[in-house]
C-alpha cells in the first residue's frame, strides 16, 4: 500500500455524479475530496422543481445525500473551487486547487444579518436571471454548506463594511483573496457536469427577443416554490397566466449546427413540465412539438399516462421560426405538420424550449490529456490511468443514470488505488 | 451509559437571546431532571463556544451535552464530542424563527423542547457496533454469467475482492455470445464483438471462481455473513459470501405471443432480434427459410413492447439494434433495400450518430405505429401507413421481416410468493400489511421468512427508489445489475455492474464495521428484541421493509442485525414494545412526549404532538424557519427515523396525557412511495386506521389523531396545515383527560 495522502480520491464536480462518486467511495472507507465550482453541493439538480417520472422534489434525495456526506468524516469538500493544474500519475497526482473568494468565513451561521445590511442587488443565477436578489445571500433554501455568500461586487462596494459590522459572528471576511490548496491523491473522478445548451444560438426561436420564449431549465425554477414566481408559472413579460403553452422539443438537439446528438432526457422533462402548467392551469392547452418522443425503460408508462391528457397535444414537427403576432401580446409557431405536409401557425403566450445538454469539458476541458468525442465528452469512462469520467462528462443523462455512473466510477476509483 | 452527567448548552445568537427568556428558559426546562451544568453563550457554535462545552467534558466530566441552538442539519461538525451523548434542540429554526418574540406561547415552546430533549438524552445510550459471533466475510457473489455479471466479477477482483461467478449455462457471456457485431460507443459504426476478451478476463483471474452450468441452490445469513450453496453436476458447495451481486439477465419475449397481425410463425423469414442475431453467426445476414440472400429486409420496431397487453415498458436497445442489424445487410449488400418500420425511434445520447449514419448508408425509415405482416411461405409482405407521408406502403418481397421484441427480466418467472400465502390461508384473515410481489424464480433461493427473491416493484424489476438510488433493492447486501434491474444496453450495463459492484464491497465493509448501509449509512445502531416478553405474533417478521427478520417454528423473531436497515419498523410494529435501539427507543419517544407541559383547559392552549418524519417533514419545518414564516405556537414536534416507527402507545401515551390532538407527517406512499425505508410510511397509516379501537375505549375522537402527507418542499402549505388541524380540535373540544 502506498503512503495514507495518494490513497485519497479527488471528486471534481459536486452534483448529483461528483456526489455521488464521493459518497459510495467514503462509505467504502475511502478518503475523498469534492471540487466544486459552486458555492453549494448539488448541482443542476437543486434547481429543479421536480423529478421524473415519479413528481417528487429532488431536495428530498439532495437532504439525504448531504446527510450523508454530514455523517461521513472522510469526506472533505470545497465549494467556489476549480482545478488549476494537475501533475503526476495514476497513484501519486499532485492536484492544485484555486479557491474563489466567498468573502463569508466558516463563523457564518446563515442568520441573514448581511444580507439585510445591504441594498446592492444582483442578477440571481440560480433562477437563471430571472430576478435580482440581495448582493449577500445564500444561495438556495436548502444550500449546502447552508452558509452566505458575498458577491464580490459588494464586497469591494461602499456597504462592505456595514455588511460586515451587521454581522455578529466576524464571519464575513471582506480580505478574502484567490488562494490556493494542493492536494496529493491516488486517482481522479471527473464530473464537471453540463450547462444547457445557448438557446441565444437558436436564431429563428427569438430566445432574448421574446420575453416568453424561455427554456426548460428557466421553466423549472418558475413552477418552483422558491424560484422567482414563488412557484407561480407567469409569462415573463407581462406576468400573466399563460392559457396556450408549447414546447419545443430538440431545440438545437439533433441538429447538425447545434448539438448533433440527442439528450436523451429533454422530452421526459417537458412532459413533466406539462405536468406543472396543466396542475396550475387545469384549463391550459398544451403542445409538445416533437421528432420522436424518447421515453426508454419504465418512463414510457410516464408518457402513456401523458397522453392521457386530453389537453396535451402531440405534434409531430419540427418548429421552424418564433414570431410575435401581430398585437405584439403572443407568439406563433410556424411548424410543419409531417403528417399534412401543411404549415401551421400556432398561437402560444409561453413557449419553452427544450434546450439539451453541452457538456462542461467541451470548453472548460480536463488539465490532463484525455480523449474527447465530437461534441466535447470525454470519450470514456477510463479516461486515461487513474482519471475516470463520470456522469454528463460523459454522456448526456439522467439523474438515475448520473448516480448509476457515478457508483461505478467510485468503483474505478478504489480500484485505482487498490492496485498501489 | 452509566451515571449520566448533563450538560446543557444554550445558544443566545442568532436571534435566540432577544426572542426567550433565557434565565428562565434554563430553569423552568430543567427543573425536572438533574443537570450538572447549564451555560449559556451568545454564540454556541464559534470557536469559544465548542471550547466551552469541551471543556466541561474534560474538566466537569459532562457525558451527555444538550445543545439548546440551532437545528441539527446545521452545525453538525461544530457540536460533535466523540464518547458523548449528544442531543439537540431546535431553538432557533422551529421556535424563534417562526414564532413571536418575547411571547408567552414561543417560552412555552422553547420550553418543552428542552425538557423533551432531556427526557431524551436520559434513555439514550451510545450505539455499540453489531458484531456477529459468526466468521465473516468479503467475497462477492455474481449470479449470472453474462455480459453484467462477468463485469461485475472483472470490476470486484480489480477492487483487490474474490468474486464467485455462478451461470447457469454450460458457457460463459450469456445472450452476448450469440452477438458477432456490436454498435457501441462512438456509435460512427458497427464493430466486432470483443466479449471473449472479457470472458478471458474472468478465467485468467485468480480472484474469481468461476461455475458454469451452475445455480445457487441457497442463500442464508445477511451482509457479510452470507452463507451461499452453489450446486454444479448435481453436488453442493458452500461459500461465506459478504455481500451479492444479482445480474441474473433477461430472456426474449415469447414471440409466440405477439399480436397475429405481426406475422411471427407464419413464415421462417419472419424472425425476432434475438433470432437474427442467432441466425447471422460470422455477420453474414441470409433468408432464414432458405438460406439464400436478403435483398428486402423490414425491421418492425416495438413488437409486444410499449404495449399493456405486453410488455408495457420500453426494453431501450431495440432502436440501436435494429440500426445496427440494418447496416449488417447494408454492409453486405448496399444494393439491398432495408426498411425500419417504427413508432419512435429512440436513440438517446451519441448513438444518434449511428442514426445519422443508418440514414446516410440509404436505409429507409417509416413512421408508423399499426404495421402489419402478411406471410405465406416464403412470399412476405409489410404494410405499413407512412404518418409522415400520409399513405399506405405496401413492403413486398421480403427475404427478412424482423421483429424487434423486448428483455423480460428472469425474475418475472415463477410462483408469486404473496399469492401462495392467499392460497394457503384458506379464507382466513391474512395480515393487514400489503404483499410484496415476490416470485420463486430460482436465482438467490434466500432462506429469508418473506420469500425467496428480491420484491418486484413493477413489470417484475426489483423495487427501489429507481431514480436516487437504483441499487438499493429491498434486501441489504444484494444489488440488481444488468437488465435484471431495467431493461439496457451492453454499453450501460458495463457501468451498471461496476456500479452494483462498488455498493456490494461497500455493504462488506459497513458490515464488518458493524454499521448500516444506505439509506443511513455508518449507523450503528441496531435493533435489540427483549425476546422473554414477545407473543409470537408476527408483526415484526412480517413488517420489516428489508426482510431482515426470519422466524423460528415457534415464530419467534431470528433478527439478522446485518441486513437491517435501521428504520425502526419492527419498533413502531411491535404491541409488546420489546424492540429498542440504544439511541431510539418506544420508552425514549414515549418519555418526550410525557415531559410536554399540558396546560390546563381554562388556559385555552391546546396541545397537539407532531410525529415527523425525519428526512423530509423536519427538513421542511426547518425551512419555514429560514422563511421565518410563523405557525400555530401549539404543536411540539418529534422527529421519527422513519413513520413506520411510529409505535401506537405513543398515541395512547399523548392523548392520556392530555395533549388534545396528534398529527403525524409521512411520506408519500403507493407507486410514486417517497418513503426512504419503502414502506414506512404506508405501515405506520394502516397501523393507525387500527387507533380508532384505542380512542374509542378511552371514550375520544378518532379526529384527534391524523396522518398528512408532507413532501420536504411542501413546508410552504404546513402553516395551513397546522391550522386546519387546530379547527378540527377545536370542533371536538379539549381532551378531557387534561389534568389526570
Amino acid at each position: 500500500m502506498a503512503n495514507n495522502e495518494t490513497q485519497s480520491i479527488l471528486v471534481v464536480g459536486g452534483g448529483m455524479s461528483g456526489m455521488t462518486a464521493a459518497i459510495e467511495a467514503a462509505e467504502a472507507g475511502y478518503d475523498v475530496y469534492i471540487v466544486e465550482k459552486n458555492p453549494y453541493l448539488g448541482g443542476r439538480v437543486a434547481q429543479l422543481h421536480h423529478y421524473f417520472p415519479k413528481l417528487c422534489p429532488p431536495y428530498c434525495g439532495l437532504e439525504i445525500n448531504f446527510r450523508r456526506i454530514k455523517n461521513n468524516s472522510k469526506i472533505r469538500f470545497f465549494t467556489l473551487a476549480e482545478v488549476d493544474k494537475v501533475s503526476g500519475e495514476e497513484g501519486n497526482f499532485d492536484v492544485t486547487i484555486k479557491l474563489n473568494p466567498r468573502f463569508v468565513n466558516e463563523n457564518c451561521t446563515a442568520c441573514g444579518k448581511c444580507a439585510e445590511a445591504t441594498t446592492m442587488e444582483i442578477d440571481n443565477p440560480f433562477n437563471y436571471g430571472m430576478n435580482k436578489m440581495k448582493a449577500a445571500y445564500l444561495p438556495h433554501e436548502l444550500a449546502f454548506p447552508m452558509r452566505y455568500v458575498i458577491d464580490p461586487a459588494l464586497a469591494k462596494s461602499d456597504e462592505a463594511r456595514k455588511v460586515k459590522e451587521a454581522c455578529s459572528y466576524d464571519a464575513v471576511d471582506l480580505d478574502m483573496g484567490v488562494r490556493t490548496v494542493d492536494l496529493k491523491v491516488g486517482s481522479i473522478v471527473w464530473a464537471s457536469g453540463w450547462k444547457p445548451y445557448d438557446a441565444n444560438k437558436l436564431e429563428t426561436y427569438g430566445f432574448g427577443v421574446f420575453p416568453d420564449v424561455i427554456t426548460n431549465v428557466m421553466m423549472e425554477r418558475l413552477a418552483s416554490y422558491s424560484g422567482p414566481t414563488g412557484g407561480a408559472i407567469l409569462r415573463p413579460s407581462n406576468g400573466e397566466a399563460p392559457q396556450t403553452v408549447a414546447f419545443v422539443q430538440c431545440a438545437g438537439s439533433r441538429d447538425e449546427n447545434h448539438l448533433p446528438f440527442c439528450s436523451g432526457i429533454c422530452c421526459l422533462a417537458s412532459m413533466k413540465q406539462a405536468t406543472y402548467v396543466r396542475e396550475q392551469y387545469p384549463d391550459a392547452k398544451i403542445y409538445i412539438f416533437f421528432i420522436d418522443i424518447r421515453a426508454t425503460d419504465r418512463l414510457e408508462a410516464f408518457y402513456r399516462k401523458v397522453k392521457e391528457d386530453e389537453n396535451i397535444e402531440f405534434f409531430k414537427g419540427k418548429v421552424a421560426k418564433i414570431t410575435q403576432n401581430e398585437s405584439g401580446q403572443g407568439l406563433v409557431l410556424r411548424v410543419e405538420n409531417t403528417a399534412t405536409e401543411e404549415l401551421n401557425e400556432i398561437p402560444a403566450d409561453l413557449v419553452v424550449l427544450a434546450t439539451g445538454m453541452e457538456p462542461n469539458t467541451a470548453d472548460a476541458p480536463l488539465p490532463i490529456e484525455v480523449p474527447y468525442d465530437d461534441y466535447g465528452f470525454v470519450a470514456s469512462q477510463n479516461a486515461g490511468p487513474g482519471v475516470y469520467a463520470a456522469g454528463c462528462s460523459r454522456t448526456p443523462i439522467s439523474v438515475s443514470e448520473a448516480v448509476q455512473d457515478g457508483t461505478a466510477a467510485a468503483l474505478k476509483a478504489i480500484q485505482s488505488i487498490a492496485r498501489r | 451509559m452509566e451515571n449520566k452527567k448533563i450538560g446543557v448548552y444554550i445558544c443566545t445568537g442568532c436571534g435566540i437571546g432577544d426572542a426567550l427568556d433565557i434565565e428562565k428558559l434554563g430553569e423552568d426546562g430543567t427543573e425536572d431532571r438533574t443537570v450538572a451544568v447549564c451555560k449559556n453563550h451568545p454564540a454556541m457554535c464559534s470557536k469559544e463556544g465548542a471550547e466551552l462545552i469541551k471543556q466541561d467534558i474534560e474538566s466537569e466530566g459532562v457525558n451527555t451535552v444538550v445543545v439548546a441552538a440551532c437545528s441539527p442539519r446545521v452545525m453538525y461538525d461544530v457540536f460533535d464530542f466523540p464518547g458523548c451523548i449528544v442531543d439537540r434542540v431546535n431553538l432557533r429554526e422551529q421556535v424563534v424563527w417562526c414564532h413571536p418574540p418575547q411571547d408567552e406561547d414561543t417560552q412555552m415552546m422553547a420550553e418543552d423542547y428542552l425538557r423533551m430533549s432531556l427526557a431524551k438524552v436520559e434513555e439514550m445510550d451510545l450505539p455499540e457496533a453489531y458484531m456477529p459471533d459468526e466468521e465473516m466475510y468479503r467475497d462477492i457473489l455474481v449470479v449470472g454469467g453474462g455480459i453484467s455479471g462477468l463485469t461485475a466479477a472483472l470490476e470486484t477482483a480489480k477492487a483487490g475482492y474474490n468474486a464467485v461467478l455462478v451461470e447457469k449455462e454450460p458457457e460463459l457471456g450469456g445472450f452476448q455470445k450469440k452477438v458477432d457485431l456490436i454498435a457501441a460507443s462512438p456509435y460512427k459504426d458497427i464493430k466486432d464483438n470483443d466479449l471473449k476478451l472479457l470472458i478471458d478476463a474472468v478465467n485468467g483471474n485468480d480472484k474469481i471462481t468461476v461455475y458454469t452450468g451452475a445455480t445457487v441452490e441457497k442463500t442464508e445469513g445477511g451482509p457479510g455473513v452470507f452463507k451461499v450453496t452453489v450446486k454444479q453436476n448435481g453436488t453442493g458447495k458452500e461459500h461465506g459470501i459478504g455481500a451479492i451481486v444479482n445480474a441474473a439477465g433477461w430472456v426474449p419475449y415469447d414471440p409466440q405471443k405477439l399480436d397475429e397481425k405481426l406475422g411471427y410463425g407464419k413464415s421462417p423469414n419472419v424472425i425476432t432480434n434475438m433470432q437474427f442475431e442467432e441466425n447471422s453467426s460470422g455477420g453474414k445476414v441470409t433468408r432464414p427459410g432458405d438460406g439464400k440472400e436478403v435483398k428486402n429486409a423490414a425491421f418492425l420496431q416495438c413488437a409486444g413492447q410499449r404495449d399493456p397487453n405486453h410488455l408495457s415498458y420500453c426494453s431501450s436497445v431495440c432502436c440501436t439494434t435494429a440500426l445496427k442489424q440494418a447496416l449488417m445487410i447494408k454492409k453486405q449488400d448496399p444494393e439491398a433495400n432495408v426498411f425500419v418500420v417504427y413508432k419512435e425511434l429512440r436513440t438517446p445520447g451519441q448513438a444518434e450518430d449511428l442514426y445519422r449514419r443508418a440514414q446516410e448508408e440509404g436505409i429507409t425509415f417509416i413512421r408508423c405505429q399499426d404495421p402489419e405482416v402478411k406471410a405465406e411461405g416464403d412470399s412476405v409482405t409489410v404494410e405499413a401507413e407512412d404518418e409522415l407521408l400520409g399513405e399506405t406502403i405496401t413492403l413486398d418481397n421480403l427475404d427478412l421481416v424482423v421483429l424487434a421484441t423486448g428483455m423480460v427480466p428472469v425474475s418475472s418467472f415463477g410462483r408469486d410468493v404473496a399469492k401462495e400465502e392467499v392460497e394457503e390461508s384458506e379464507g382466513e384473515e391474512l395480515e393487514d400489511v400489503p404483499l410484496d410481489v415476490i416470485r420463486r424464480s430460482n436465482i438467490l433461493n434466500l432462506t429469508y421468512r418473506q420469500g425467496p427473491e428480491l420484491p418486484a416493484l413493477s413489470n417484475e424489476f426489483p423495487d427501489s427508489h429507481f431514480i436516487c438510488f437504483p441499487y438499493e433493492t429491498r434486501r441489504t447486501g444484494i444489488y440488481a445489475a444488468g437488465c435484471i434491474r431495467r431493461p439496457m444496453g451492453r454499453g450501460t450495463a458495463f457501468e451498471d455492474a461496476a456500479g452494483a459492484a462498488m455498493k456490494a464491497i461497500q455493504s462488506v465493509e459497513l458490515a464488518h464495521r458493524g454499521a448500516a448501509v444506505h439509506p443511513r449509512a455508518g449507523d450503528m445502531s441496531f435493533p435489540e428484541f427483549a425476546m422473554q416478553r414477545c407473543t409470537q405474533c408476527k408483526r415484526c417478521t412480517v413488517e420489516c421493509p428489508f426482510g431482515a427478520i426470519n422466524e423460528d417454528e415457534k415464530a419467534n423473531p431470528l433478527p439478522q442485525p446485518t441486513r437491517c436497515r435501521r428504520c425502526g419498523v419492527c419498533m413502531g410494529a411491535c404491541p409488546e414494545r420489546i424492540i429498542s435501539f440504544k439511541n431510539y427507543s418506544v420508552r425514549m419517544i414515549g418519555n418526550m412526549i410525557k415531559a410536554i407541559q399540558v396546560p390546563e383547559e381554562d388556559e385555552e392552549k391546546p396541545r397537539v404532538l407532531v410525529l415527523a418524519c425525519e428526512n423530509d417533514a423536519y427538513p421542511a419545518l426547518d425551512m419555514l424557519g429560514m422563511r421565518r414564516i410563523n405557525y400555530n405556537p401549539w404543536i411540539r414536534v418529534i422527529p421519527l427515523r422513519c413513520l413506520g416507527s411510529m409505535n401506537l402507545v405513543w398515541i395512547a401515551d399523548s392523548l392520556s396525557k392530555g395533549i388534545d390532538g396528534v398529527l403525524l407527517l409521512g411520506c408519500n406512499s403507493g407507486d410514486d412511495y417517497q418513503c426512504h425505508f419503502i414502506k414506512g410510511s404506508e405501515l405506520s397509516q394502516i397501523r393507525l386506521s387500527k387507533v380508532s379501537e384505542t380512542l374509542n375505549r378511552l371514550a375520544l375522537e378518532s379526529e384527534r389523531v391524523h396522518f398528512d402527507t408532507v413532501s420536504i418542499i411542501d413546508y410552504k402549505n404546513l402553516p395551513e396545515m397546522f391550522e386546519k388541524f387546530m379547527d378540527t380540535i377545536e370542533e371536538v373540544g379539549p381532551n378531557p383527560f387534561k389534568g389526570w
